[in-house]
């Protein structure tokens, strides 16, 4: 079958099972767009700026599970999608990008919107292609997903030159890929899972630290009957939230710079760690030479990159986290810990979670409401900052594929196009974004596309007129000097949502939260909560970076706050 | 503090565009300290061989295999280092050479079991190999008669005996060659 370019591209999206596309055009991309109408089940999602296409992309692949799939033209096309694909490239989300790009024959002359896409890009996506002969399009976009999704998932990009969209060849989509350079291990390796499973048989303090590969794996059942039959804690980090129940006896919650103290205080006394799909970021050990000075480590991870990165490691796991835990699981023995589960109740009441009364609105508040008007079950997606860290604090999720946040790069932003791609993928769950009023304004453009499909994506922007996080660091580690955090001349954002045509109500107290919340959950399509809350409001437990537990600094009195200095 | 030492790494690629400048972008980004990179064709039609010596200690070295392994056009890589190799590089040398040093410079050439392959009235063009140590201390005789220029290729390793590493039956691939049994230092 002869095609073109532009026709192979769309009918190889078909073939992996796409639906959603967004993105938006230029000259380059144009031979794509101009064939879209033959592909009428590949909807297109036209968004406001290339990087929404990234993050709505990397929304949608989130909740769904599936290649999220973004679209831009050449030149500054491409370069706005460099946010969302380092986004996509540090929290393992699987993305394919398709870019147009010059003419072949234009290459390397600085014709107009020409940028070296792939050279861009390379340090950000997993893998990238520029397509220089149409014949090979069915394989290069079936090595596209095939690497996006497998081993540890990220983004590909494919660099497509016009006049490739437009020449034509045979189509004859590959049925399997066979790629000699990449095959990534799956199993376990058997003789290391017995060793992991003789270790945590000797632990007397053991706990286990899940991260995002837990929830890309589907590995949920595998992990709490892990948990369960040797009654092992499970701390959750930032990405894991959601890997395990949030409400069940063995969850602990969050570790590190501002996870709960217990759960820094427990790693510094365990003495196993049986840490899967994560990989031991700066934000979670702190100091690398303080970082759980007692323990030996179990790592299962399917990155053998990650494996000794930053810690040393007793048994190393390459494997995909479900099946090395399915496999693990048969070899551990049934244990109560009942000693160490004492210790760490009483590591609890020690260092209490503490939200501090007050009649004024604390952003803890809204989302403890919103927590429970939305029985724990929405899908919740955040930006970067202060709203981001309470949400991880105090939202309570009972389902699993449901927190959505920027964890690796902490991209501010993320929380508008995100939430809308989340909402695309999953139309009939509830999708909240708790939003920053920072990042909210650097990506609120999308109000438009969310409006024109009437996404019905709600907004609780946590608003504290002030880029928050930094202006918390400048006030405990800075002297209190504040320099450029304050947000002065931020627009009315009721009046801002209803020149969208949106839904909006502004709460500034704590009686009116929980009826503005089922108010903009009742609207049929999209909602804006402009929450005023407390400006002056810190999130606590702080451990200053590239600290250790011993300088975690948990909720002082806001007048006495100490001041931490190297 | 580990100990520094000199690993020679060499890695089978797949031979496209772009794949010397992904691997050249992961060591800089990373930050790892490559002194030294060779690259051409290897016996299979379509795959490079490359060879890199890398300094650090063992964490970085096994560091900079892992990353290596993970990029997707990278199918083996292996450190030679332990094992009985034949470690070469060509150099190239332009010395200013006048009727009265000719024939001292022909001699030390001919020590070093060199060639001179270009003669011309006040320059000669040397040709030598060897290990680094040679190649160096030619350069340091040639030196005070006028080292115009020098050009060297950087090492290139091969493994004694019947042992190759190149695709072979019952090697799988990159990845499962990194190992779970690998011995991991923090």
């Amino acid at each position: 079958m002869q095609l073109t370019g532009a026709q192979m591209v769309c009918e190889s999206l078909r073939r992996e099972g796409v639906t959603v596309l967004f993105g938006l055009p230029g000259g380059a991309i144009l031979p794509f767009y101009q064939t879209l109408p033959e592909y009428p089940d590949l909807q297109h999602i036209l968004v406001r700026h290339e990087q929404n296409a990234g993050h709505a992309a990397d929304g949608y692949a989130r909740a769904s599970g599936k290649v999220g799939v973004a679209v831009a033209t050449s030149g500054p096309g491409a370069t706005n999608l460099v946010t969302p694909l380092a986004t996509a490239m540090m929290d393992s989300v699987p993305i394919v990008a398709l870019t147009g790009q010059v003419p072949r024959a234009a290459i390397g002359r600085d014709a107009f919107q020409e940028t070296d896409t792939t050279g861009v890009t390379a340090p950000i996506t997993k893998h990238n292609y520029l397509v220089m002969d149409t014949a090979d399009i069915p394989r290069v976009m079936k090595e596209a997903f095939h690497i996006a999704r497998s081993g540890r998932p990220g983004p590909v990009l494919i660099d497509l030159p016009r006049d490739v969209l437009t020449d034509r060849a045979e189509f004859d989509y590959p049925e399997s890929v066979n790629l000699r350079s990449y095959k990534p291990t799956l199993e376990g390796h058997a003789q290391q899972i017995k060793r992991a499973a003789k270790l945590i048989r000797d632990a007397r303090r053991p706990l286990i630290m899940a991260g995002h590969g837990v929830t890309i794996s589907g590995a949920f059942a595998e992990l709490k009957e892990l948990a369960e039959k040797a009654q092992i804690p499970v701390i959750t980090t930032l990405l894991g939230i959601g890997a395990f129940p949030g409400e069940h006896i063995l969850s602990m919650g969050m570790p590190g710079m501002h996870g709960q103290a217990h759960n820094n205080w427990a790693i510094d006394r365990s003495d196993l760690i049986v840490a899967v799909g994560m990989r031991f970021d700066d934000r979670v050990t702190g100091r690398l030479s303080a970082f759980a000075p007692n323990a030996q480590i179990i790592h299962i991870e399917v990155d053998p990159a990650e494996i000794g990165k930053n810690v040393g490691v007793a048994v190393p796991i390459v494997g995909d986290a479900r099946r090395v835990l399915h496999a693990l699981v048969v070899e551990v023995e049934p244990a109560t810990h009942a000693d160490w589960l004492k210790e760490i109740d009483v590591l609890r009441e020690e260092h209490p979670f503490v939200v501090p009364e007050s009649d004024g609105l604390l952003p803890q508040y809204v989302i403890r409401e919103l927590c429970e008007a939305t029985d724990g079950r929405a899908i919740v997606v955040t930006g970067v900052g202060q709203h981001q860290m309470w949400a991880a604090q105090h939202y309570v999720f009972k389902e699993h594929n449901s927190w959505i946040t920027s964890g690796g790069l902490g991209t501010m932003g993320f929380e508008v196009p995100a939430a809308m791609g989340a909402a695309f993928a999953q139309p009939e769950r509830q999708v909240w974004s708790i939003a920053g009023d920072g990042g909210f304004q650097m990506t609120f453009s999308e109000l438009a596309t969310i409006a024109e499909h009437n996404v019905p994506v709600k907004f609780a922007i946590i608003n504290n007129n002030s880029l928050g996080l930094v202006r918390q660091l400048q006030d405990l580690f800075y002297d209190r000097n504040r320099v450029a955090v304050e947000y002065s001349g931020n627009p009315d954002f009721v009046k801002l949502a209803e020149a969208y045509g949106i839904w909006a109500v502004r709460v500034t107290e704590k009686a009116g939260v929980r009826a503005a919340i089922d108010d903009a959950a009742a609207v049929d399509g999209p909602a804006i909560i402009d929450f005023r809350v407390e400006r002056e409001e810190n999130v606590y437990p702080h451990v200053p970076a590239g600290g250790s537990v011993f300088e975690m600094l948990e909720r002082p009195a806001p007048k006495d706050a100490p001041v931490w200095r190297k | 503090m580990a100990k520094v030492e000199t690993h020679t790494i060499t890695a089978l690629v797949q031979d496209r565009p772009g794949v010397l400048a992904r691997i050249a972008g992961m060591f800089s980004r990373r930050g790892f300290n490559i002194s030294n990179l060779a690259v051409g064709h290897s016996e299979t039609p379509g795959l490079s061989r490359m060879t890199f010596v890398a300094e650090g200690d063992e964490w970085v070295v096994e560091q900079v295999m892992k990353q290596l392994y993970k990029l997707i056009d990278v199918v083996q890589v292996y450190d030679i280092t332990a094992e009985n190799i034949v470690l070469r590089e060509l150099a190239l040398l332009k010395v200013r050479s006048t009727a009265e040093s000719r024939p001292e410079i022909m001699q030390i050439v001919d020590i070093f079991r060199a060639n001179i392959v270009d003669v011309a009235k006040d320059a000669l063009v040397i040709e030598v190999t060897g290990d680094e140590d040679k190649v160096d201390a030619l350069i340091q005789l040639l030196q005070p008669f006028g080292l115009k220029e020098v050009m060297r290729t950087g090492r290139i390793a091969m493994s004694r005996g019947a042992n190759t590493t190149g695709p072979r039956k019952g090697v799988k691939d990159a990845v499962n060659q990194s190992a779970p049994d690998t011995e991991v230092v923090p």
